[in-house]
């Protein structure tokens, strides 16, 4: 018999899974890499810390879906080597870089599924770095991982369908949910509405549920706002909105949840040769994959680190993405199901494509921010000193040159919450096509990396 | 709500883990085992490290492991990621300025 292939996943979310049951499936041997203590990712992830959570609260109607990740998990025991705490750090000459525990390892591979998921896309607001001001998804991931809430009364801002969920998750744990403050109009959601009725009809009632819920408990939400700025001197103590009038509003509370949808994690399928696409929907780039996930020699992507999509979405391109690594292994694969995954796939894309401009991402916003507003969180870098560098006589032709003269996206999250945002910002202010800014490039290792790693040798 | 609240982050749960004994900045105070640094320090303080460059104030931001803005030093181990580190009895974490002599 041939010599055993090394197939690796990176993440633990709903497509590293899917696609690790599906290679158990066929008596493989999949090696999962995942930087969280436990399976689930983001969406489905189970606390780390000792809380006792009713997760049929939490959860509420995806509770089997939560359920069903962490049974089809557990099932997989001794089928799947599986590397919690673990950080994938570079992908070079067809091996994966780890670190665990101080100790660096390398793990070449015949095939690697990056299932490395999103975080949340935000904009520069005055105020956003305050203690107070966390991202949203971050703020779910604090309730589901801690058992603990962001602060004592929230106001939930920006432009996503996880406003109003985690608004009422937050009210449910006993939270104070002071306002909704929506950047989208009714009108932009409205418009968006028929190709979401198409494409998942149950998803849409859900999501109106969870505003009407919000409603009903008596919960301000307010549409079609700009956000002004988060207030406060050392911490926060409100947020100011303007209404679609343009009337001023402030809403008095002690911690602001923030975000503009998806940001997906795309820097390993860079390093490991995926050439990236632009696309015009999500405003950013992602890898160009085929219809399975392929995207370069032994290299797959599925989830949301591939295409913004959602939970379903990435368990099922998870398994189109392992069934793809097998047949290119040589090992055959379902046909009729791999059809019907692709079509299914594609139409739970195409509803997050819909969700996308019902939760718009206002992405001219960062042109009309004052100077002073910080657009590198890390390396302290203002929006009026990137403004300075595009006013030279020789300005930056894209973002990787604007990050050379400012340091804007050289600090240790290596971009993730301003590069989207700086790309905007030098389309917007220069009046250039934000496609022709680029993208920031990735560089290993992806997630910082100390000097006291134990290397191999 | 102009004064600093003497915690940001509240916890809604119950914990099934012993109380332990942590030092902030050289304050004594308990938090419970396993639950992460970030909650541990943020259960007391408004802050959780001062920026290297002006010294204001930060509180994490991301609390998933990506925007490495809740890195604080921890004795013996150097920099961490207050969000994605579990704490354990007799845990010295430091917010600031200056670190541990």
């Amino acid at each position: 018999m041939a010599e055993a292939r090394r197939v690796l996943i990176v993440g633990a979310g709903p497509a590293g899974v899917a696609a690790a049951a599906v290679l158990a499936a066929h008596r493989q041997r999949p090696f999962l890499i995942d930087e969280g203590h436990a399976p689930g990712g983001q969406v489905y992830r189970r606390a780390s810390a000792p809380v006792a959570l009713d997760i049929k609260a939490l959860f509420g109607s995806q509770v089997g879906k939560y359920e069903r990740l962490h049974a089809t998990f557990a099932g997989l025991a001794g089928s799947v080597e599986h590397r919690p705490r673990t950080l994938a750090w570079a992908v070079h000459e067809r091996a994966v870089h780890t670190l665990a525990e101080g100790k660096a390892e390398v793990h070449p591979y015949d095939a690697l599924i990056l299932a490395t998921g999103a975080t949340d896309r935000l904009l520069p607001v005055p105020g956003w770095t305050l203690p107070g001001a966390y991202a949203l998804g971050g703020a779910q991931t604090l309730l589901k991982d801690q058992g603990c809430l962001i602060g004592r009364r929230v106001v939930f801002c920006g432009s996503s369908p996880l406003l109003h969920l985690v608004a009422l998750q937050y009210q449910a744990a006993g939270g104070e949910v002071a306002a909704v403050v929506d950047t989208t109009t009714t009108g932009a959601k409205l418009a968006a509405a028929p190709v979401l009725a198409a494409n998942g009809f149950a998803t849409l009632l859900r999501g109106l549920s969870y505003m009407a819920a919000l409603r009903c408990k008596g919960v301000r939400i307010h549409h079609g706002t700009r956000l002004v700025a988060i207030e406060g001197e050392t911490h926060v103590t409100g947020l100011r909105f303007r209404d679609r009038r343009g009337n001023e509003h402030r809403v008095e509370a002690d911690a602001v949840a923030i975000g503009f949808g998806l940001r997906a994690e795309t820097q390993l399928a860079e390093l490991g040769g995926a050439r990236l696409r632009y696309d015009s929907v999500f405003r950013q780039w992602l890898p160009d994959v085929d219809a399975d996930g392929r995207c370069a020699p032994g290299l797959y992507a599925a989830g949301d680190g591939c295409a913004i999509g959602g939970a379903d979405a990435a368990e099922e391109s998870g398994q189109l993405a392992a069934y793809a690594a097998l047949a290119d292994l040589g090992i055959a694969a379902p046909n009729a199901r791999m059809a019907r995954l692709r079509a299914h796939v594609a139409r739970l894309r195409r509803f997050q494509r819909g969700l996308a401009k019902a939760f718009d991402w206002p992405h001219s916003w960062p042109m009309d921010m004052p100077d002073q507003v910080i657009l590198c969180r890390c390396e302290n870098v203002t929006l009026g000193e990137v403004r300075a560098t595009l006013r030279e006589d020789i300005p930056p032709a894209d973002v990787n040159r604007a990050k050379a003269f400012t340091r804007c996206g050289m600090g240790r999250c290596q971009g993730r919450f301003c590069g989207l945002a700086l790309g905007e910002l030098m389309a917007a202010e220069t009046g250039t096509a934000h496609e022709r800014t680029g993208w920031l490039r990735a560089q290993a290792p992806v997630k910082p990396v100390p000097v006291s790693t134990a290397f191999p040798s | 709500m102009s004064e600093a609240p003497r915690g940001q982050v509240v916890r809604v749960k119950r914990r099934h883990a012993p109380l332990v004994v942590i030092e902030i900045d050289g304050e004594q105070v308990e938090a419970f085992a396993g639950e992460s640094v970030l909650v541990a320090v943020l259960a007391h303080r408004p802050a959780l490290r001062h920026l290297e460059f002006s010294g204001e104030p930060r509180a994490g931001f991301c609390l998933m492991g990506a925007c490495q803005d809740c890195w604080v030093e921890i004795e013996g181990v150097g920099g961490a990621r207050a969000c994605t580190t579990p704490v354990s009895a007799g845990l010295r974490v430091s917010t600031g300025w200056p670190r541990f002599g």
